[in-house]
């Protein structure tokens, strides 16, 4: 069974950019539009990933990071963090708050596909 | 043209961006410094700075960069942001609308002002505050030999709670190439009480033979940058230097433009539905599933044998469900196609702002009922009529703010626009409280430019009803933005072409209201259903203004062969269906069948049928993609016994009744 993934984004564009680059690579993609409704998405879909915003309506990536980490059913789920900060700062706090990883808008669709297969662990990175 | 769908969503989702920065800048000179606003001017510019990066819009990515470096430092600070920097907001917002537009039609050119743009808002900036530059990105390593690499892991022990799993990363690991001497060492472990459950102890090593570059093998450690958990050493081939493991930062220069059309292939033309409507309607397909199912079976007990009296309640009670499902499923079929108003009405904040400002007058504008849902294809044309309408009113409606006081009324003028729905209409109303509509000077600019008699009295429906006519302006003055006298006839003739109507109100000295009736969807029509011969045909409702018996005197021939049908002293064209259509069969005798009159912009004429039949919502459906168009046929819809009746075209058949 494919991995699934939870994709968050107020943005309808870097969901959609997201759905397309994971799809392709046969991942299963749902979508949230912000903290709030990614928690509740988390508890019906049960992702594997979760790819997050940091800024988003309502509730924000890293309130969204540390409610998942506080969900025992949901503490071990890899969450990645989308950013356009380079800052070393931004690490921090995500890190603190339990994140995975980041991503650094602009991003290729490759590298995306790259680092979910890495946290992942999924055996075919590379052709 | 088509596009590319994350393309079409990205535009689409831009532009809702640059309203929601508008708006957000706009209420931010309101309530000056108001910090959700600016909040929301925040994440609109930096969800645009990341989607137009990503995608390659660079032009677009520099100007949302440097407004948010402006943004930033805005946030940071306290104090409410000056007129100049609101200005220069707007400004940066009016040039990502054209260089989104200049985008989204695929145009290349350079837009003049945009350099001076990101200067002026940088000079802000800096003014603002200072906040450090961020660090320029380093360049990865890259090498393509096979190499063998030792490895040792020693992860950070909280990684688990990081939703890092040791054993994926190994799996990643394995990815790249041949992976062996894996080993768990377990010295880490504490004693039993000390031992955190969830906790990574062990220290994993192994030996990795690829032909992936260093850097690669790095990546698969990329989130664990703790110092001294990774060592990578390289036996035999590939370079061997302790690098740190280069952040995904590093790989990503801006894509150029040609590699943008790398996030997907494919086309067709979007509508952006809310997931709750969507969630609706799969509900309502599984009731009406089950319910079908319910029918099925019914059906299929009666086919065994079953008693026909006792099932037969059942059956008539699944059906009436199974009826009342596919009702609710095409209510909410057509939902899909409707959207708020507010999409419309969003816009007018700044084009009030700025009219009222380049007139010297104040006017606090105010919407009303903005959820309310329109037919997509309304809510795309009302804009420009709602913009006349607007415009009309702070250009002759409202008086200048000392006009005012004089009057005893407010300094600031205001005007609202507000929707609401009644039965199958939705209504659009534009009050102002301005000087009202003049009747008598309306009287004497319609007898200057020949619309009325010298010596004819008007009430004020009829002098009203005059400025909709072509060529009629009232303004004592021609400004900038209206009051040449084209615009109210246009506002008219765009509202009637979505089936609507337009009503006026005015209290001289108290204001005006205009009230636009429009019909709730365009894909529904309120209709009279009518026969000629064998066929049925639907004529919109609102065209008909009566119906009556023809008289043998009432029908003349005119010019040898064309008939005319008398009313009131008034002559109209008589037109006779069954020969227009030809069909056999029809009422040939005037007096035995019925003249339906119908009127379009003021022309009406006579439609001879055999009778009316009823009154009853009709689906449109298009012909124009499988037929050859026929003058007097709109389209088509299906009748409740599965015959389809043909919708006349008002307009043709009035046009046809001048020519005949």
């Amino acid at each position: 069974m494919s991995a699934r993934i939870l994709t968050v984004d107020d943005s309808c564009s870097m969901r959609q950019m997201v759905r397309a680059a994971l799809e392709a690579d046969g991942y299963e993609v749902r979508e949230a539009d912000n903290g709030e409704t990614a928690l509740a998405a988390l508890e019906v879909e049960s992702p594997d990933l979760v790819i997050t915003d940091l800024y988003m309506p309502t509730m924000d990536g890293l309130t969204l990071l540390r409610a998942i980490r506080e969900r025992p059913q949901h503490k071990f789920t890899p969450v990645l963090l989308l950013t356009t900060e380079h800052g070393e700062e931004m690490k921090q706090r995500g890190r603190a708050s339990g994140a995975t990883g980041w991503l650094v808008k602009p991003f290729q669709p490759e590298q995306l596909r790259q680092v979910v297969s890495r946290v992942l662990g999924a055996a075919r990175v590379r052709a | 043209m088509t596009l590319d769908p994350v393309l079409q969503i990205f535009f689409d989702e831009a532009e809702e961006l640059l309203r929601l920065f508008e708006d957000g800048v706009l209420g931010l000179e309101q309530a000056s410094g108001d910090r959700e606003c600016l909040h929301s001017i925040f994440r609109a510019a930096h969800t645009l700075k990341g989607n137009s990066s990503m995608l390659g819009f660079e032009r677009i990515a520099t100007v949302t960069h440097a407004l948010e470096e402006l943004l930033v430092r805005l946030r940071a600070g306290e104090s409410a942001p000056s007129r100049a920097v609101i200005d220069a907001l707007l400004s940066a917002n009016d040039m990502l609308g054209t260089l989104v537009a200049r985008a989204r039609a695929n145009d290349d050119r350079d837009v003049p002002g945009v350099g001076a743009l990101i200067d002026m808002l940088a000079d802000h900036a800096q003014s603002v505050g200072h906040v450090a530059p961020p660090a320029a990105p380093a360049r990865p390593s890259v090498s393509g030999e096979e190499a063998l690499y030792a490895i040792r892991f020693e992860p950070p022990v909280d990684l688990l709670r990081r939703g890092l799993d040791p054993l994926r990363l190994m799996d990643a690991l394995a990815g790249l190439g041949e992976v062996s001497d894996l080993a768990a060492d377990a010295k880490r472990l504490p004693a039993l009480d000390a031992l955190d459950a969830e906790g990574s102890y062990f220290i994993f090593t192994c030996r990795l033979r690829t032909r992936a570059p260093r850097a690669e093998v790095e990546a698969c450690f990329e989130f664990v940058d703790e110092p001294g958990a990774v060592h990578i050493t390289a036996l035999e081939g590939g370079q061997d230097a302790a690098v740190p493991a280069p952040s995904l930062a590093a790989v990503d220069a801006l894509p150029s433009p040609h590699e943008k059309n790398r996030w997907t292939e494919g086309e067709t033309q979007s509508i952006r539905v809310a997931t709750e409507k969507v969630d609706r309607l799969v509900d309502l397909v599984g009731e009406l599933v089950i319910t079908q199912s319910m029918v099925a079976q019914i059906v299929h007990q009666l086919g065994q044998g079953a008693g026909a009296g006792e099932r037969l309640p059942e059956l008539q009670e699944a059906v009436a469900q199974m009826d009342r499902h596919a009702r609710d499923l095409e209510e909410r079929v057509m939902a899909v196609r409707m959207l708020p108003i507010k999409t419309v009405f969003g816009r007018f904040s700044r084009v009030v702002r700025d009219l009222a400002q380049s007139q010297g007058k104040r006017v606090s504008f105010e919407t009303r009922g903005d959820e309310t849902e329109l037919d997509k294809t309304v809510i795309e044309r009302i804009g420009d009529p709602l913009l006349h309408l607007v415009r009309n009113a702070i250009d002759h409606g409202i008086e200048p703010p000392a006009e005012r006081l004089q009057r005893g009324k407010p300094e600031a003028g205001r005007l609202t626009l507000g929707a609401y729905q009644q039965g199958g209409n939705i209504y659009i109303e534009i009050q102002d409280d301005g000087r009202g509509l003049d009747r008598e000077r309306i009287r004497s600019k319609g007898v200057d430019v020949g619309l009325v008699n010298p010596d004819d009295t008007l009430t004020d429906e009829q002098a009203f009803a005059l400025i909709w006519e072509p060529g009629f302006s009232t303004a004592a003055q021609v400004t900038e933005v209206s009051g040449r006298g084209v615009g109210m006839d246009v506002v008219k003739r765009n509202v009637e072409a979505l089936s609507g109507s337009i009503s006026t109100q005015s209290v001289a000295g108290r204001g005006t209201t205009f009230r636009i009736k429009l019909p709730l969807t365009l894909a529904i029509l309120e209709g009279q259903s009518l026969r000629v011969g064998g066929e049925v045909y639907i004529l919109p409702l609102a065209t008909i203004t009566e119906s009556v018996r023809p008289t043998t005197e009432a029908l003349k021939t005119v010019l040898g062969t064309r008939e005319a049908f008398l009313m009131r002293g008034e002559v109209l064209p008589f037109v006779r269906l069954h020969r227009l259509f030809r069909v056999p069969g029809a009422v040939e005798e005037p007096t035995r069948g019925l003249s339906v009159v119908v009127e379009h912009e003021g022309r009406r004429v006579a439609l001879f049928v055999d009778e009316l039949l009823g009154q009853q919502q009709f689906v449109i459906k298009s012909l124009d993609s499988n037929f050859h168009r026929v003058d007097g046929v709109a389209g088509a819809t299906i009748l409740g016994d599965g015959r389809v009746a043909l919708i006349l075209d008002v307009p043709g058949l009035v046009a046809l009744g001048k020519a005949a």
